[in-house]
């Protein structure tokens, strides 16, 4: 009754192609923001951002990079994981060599590295395509988590092999180290998301974004009206490690605090954002938070209720995550192969016709 | 003989034994992409599946005891026998070939006509799937396989070449069955492929789906067939792993290693998945001999992938794939 567009008139090209076309949806989105940041901060514990929160923001800057690569671009890539290591080591010797200068800068300089080395391993991908790509890009998570393990100089000679981030503020509000409070780690993680999602949106509605497309859904049909699929698929990489190296930056220095190359990045951590983008809907802005909040949420709720509530070992309850996930992936594929977003999407035609469907 | 020479001649027959392991699981890709088009990105969990499998029913154990015990309090673990060898690889058989017709009844059959790459990212799920339910029916420590294989060092080499060059070659007994079982695998597989009526059938499916349709072959058979095959291959791979390093879960991130095998190999083709295999192997192994200690070693990780990357930039097909034609 309320959520149609019936009465709400545009009157400029600008308004008609707007991201959230209808009243209610634009009303939500700004109360959605406004709890974000006016709100939640006041009221959250260490315990809430780190196994909620901070996690989520995260992984879904990273499920946003993913999927730019590959629900946009059409490019499977199982190196997540190694490229999220760029960035945190990346951002580490950045934080290390030069203190003085915000943190801020540090990620983004991170990111920006990620994006060097996602292009370089991404060059292969205009001879190579579909499996044979999926399976290249594993080589650069292998090698790159063995080149942080092996070549010292990346964890500064550390005893431990480990990388760890020293204290750091931005604006005066220490961000990083094991003093920093839980609201100052949740707004650092949250202000990255909020930014690089609304980069993110109006990248992939842009004429950036439609290259890409046309990318995956036949390149060569995209390059004979025009597209230039080095730029394109150079772009694509650039912009997706971009955003996984961000990611990989926060998770180290404001999520974890430590780091170690084989156990933080390892192939595992490919796969759950990849998980992610399939369970939240690949080439989905939406998809890609609906995922990353799933994958967060989902072992929570579940440790809590079998290890918590009914006192189950550990153990079985990680097996039976790994179960469920995969259950999920493969129930997802057949049921609703666009994840999440498409049910989210299936639910708006229905609630605009709500309450007389004909 | 200058010494390294010789290092690098034992680096190079120990690199091809090890090849022989990969091959033996990129062999089980090779079957299902040929026979259905589905990259299983899930073999490597197969071969762990199937060798903890037949280690739980040789020692005896009750599965998912863990979950049972959790569940209902009690305390039971194995059932107190041991059972023979060759029963125990026909029972883990028989499992394997229930998981191939519980895939394609219950996954494959339900993505037909989907694009390759959501079918390649639903084996990815199988891969988890299995990652949580292996463990959870046999255990998660290190189970110790034994089917009676000869192991250790093989002293005839080791004194024959002694013999010869003043230095004993290290070859392990294991990796000589392995590659002889191997080999007498590739020779029962193309044999069965041409010769048998379901061997026919399933040349004639890889061919051409609809054609093979049209006179009257069933794909679902088929398939159920195929993937049956690969889940015995891969029992094999297990044996023959699981005796070299003991069954865990991890060893299904090793088997990861027939990937670049196959691409270097081809998708689509028996022999470059062996030929491929051995190259990898005595390539990894004579890198990280040469150039390991300088770079700080375990390069094994890696350089499969590297290789198999700069490889495809050359010749993206592999190198034994069909060459891929590309039409608007």
């Amino acid at each position: 009754m309320f959520y149609r567009e019936a009465g709400d008139f545009k009157t400029s090209y600008r308004d008609d192609n707007q991201t959230f076309p209808i009243r209610l949806d634009r009303a939500g989105y700004w109360i959605a923001l406004f709890v974000a940041f006016c709100v939640i901060p006041f009221f959250v514990n260490d315990y809430w951002v780190n196994s909620i929160f901070a996690p989520f923001f995260i992984y879904a800057i990273a499920a946003l990079g993913l999927n730019i690569l590959t629900g946009y671009a059409g490019q499977v890539s199982l190196g997540t994981g190694g490229f999220m290591a760029v960035g945190a080591y990346a951002c580490y010797k950045l934080m290390v060599a030069f203190p003085d200068v915000s943190i801020v800068f540090h990620v983004l300089i991170a990111g920006g590295i990620t994006a060097a080395v996602g292009v370089a391993f991404g060059l292969p991908s205009l001879r190579i395509k579909g499996f044979y790509l999926a399976v290249a890009t594993l080589a650069a998570q292998f090698f790159l988590v063995w080149l942080f393990n092996k070549v010292a100089w990346f964890y500064n000679y550390s005893a431990s092999g480990q990388i760890n981030a020293p204290e750091r503020s931005v604006l005066g509000v220490v961000v990083t180290g094991p003093n920093t409070e839980a609201w100052a780690k949740y707004m650092i993680c949250l202000v990255f998301l909020v930014v690089l999602a609304w980069v993110a949106r109006n990248l992939t509605r842009g004429m950036t974004g439609r290259k890409w497309m046309g990318i995956r859904d036949m390149d060569i049909a995209a390059e004979i009206i025009g597209v230039n699929p080095l730029m394109a698929k150079m772009s694509a990489f650039a912009v997706s490690s971009f955003f996984v190296g961000v990611a990989g930056a926060l998770f180290f220095a404001v999520y974890l605090g430590a780091a170690e190359a084989g156990e933080s990045f390892g192939i595992t951590k490919s796969f759950l954002v990849l998980f992610m983008i399939i369970i939240g809907g690949l080439g989905s802005i939406f998809g890609s938070f609906a995922g990353a909040a799933f994958m967060v949420l989902m072992p929570v709720i579940l440790k809590n209720l079998l290890v918590g509530t009914l006192g189950w070992p550990t153990e079985i309850a990680a097996e039976l995550e790994f179960i469920i996930v995969g259950g999920l992936i493969v129930i997802f594929l057949i049921l609703e192969p666009h994840g999440l977003a498409q049910l989210w999407r299936l639910t708006k035609e229905k609630l605009r016709l709500w309450p007389f469907p004909h | 003989m200058p010494e390294q020479l010789l290092f690098a001649m034992e680096v190079t027959l120990n690199g091809l034994m090890a090849g022989v392991l990969y091959a033996l699981v990129a062999l089980g890709f090779v079957l299902i992409f040929k026979a259905s088009g589905i990259f299983n990105f899930a073999q490597g969990m197969l071969v762990v599946f199937a060798a903890m499998t037949l280690v739980g029913v040789q020692t005896g154990q009750i599965p998912f005891a863990h979950l049972i015990n959790t569940i209902f309090g009690t305390k039971i673990h194995h059932f107190g026998w041991t059972v023979p060898t060759i029963i125990a690889i026909i029972v883990a058989g028989a499992a394997m070939v229930l998981v191939a017709w519980i895939i394609e009844k219950y996954i494959l059959q339900h993505l037909i006509g989907q694009p390759d790459i959501i079918l390649f990212m639903a084996t990815i799920g199988m891969w988890y799937f299995m990652h949580g339910f292996a463990p959870l029916m046999w255990g998660s420590e290190v189970m110790k396989l034994d089917v009676g294989l000869a192991q250790g060092i093989n002293e005839t080499i080791d004194t024959t070449t002694y013999g010869w060059f003043g230095y004993g070659f290290f070859i392990d007994n294991l990796d000589i069955v392995a590659a002889i079982v191997a080999a007498l695998l590739v020779t029962a597989l193309v044999l069965f492929s041409q010769y048998t009526k379901q061997g026919r059938a399933l040349r004639a499916v890889a061919d051409d789906h609809s054609a093979a349709l049209s006179v009257g072959i069933s794909l679902r058979f088929i398939w159920v067939l195929v993937w049956s095959i690969a889940g015995f291959v891969a029992l094999v791979a297990g044996i023959m792993w699981g005796s070299k390093s003991g069954v865990q879960i991890s060893l299904a991130e090793v088997a990861l290693k027939a990937l670049p095998v196959l691409m270097l190999g081809g998708f689509t083709s028996i022999p470059g998945a062996i030929i491929g295999g051995l190259i990898i192997g005595v390539g990894e192994q004579l890198f990280e001999f040469a150039i390991g200690p300088l770079v700080g070693g375990a390069t094994q990780a890696w350089f499969a992938y590297v290789l198999a990357l700069v490889f495809l930039i050359f010749r993206p097909q592999g190198l034994f794939g069909e060459k891929i034609i590309e039409r608007v």
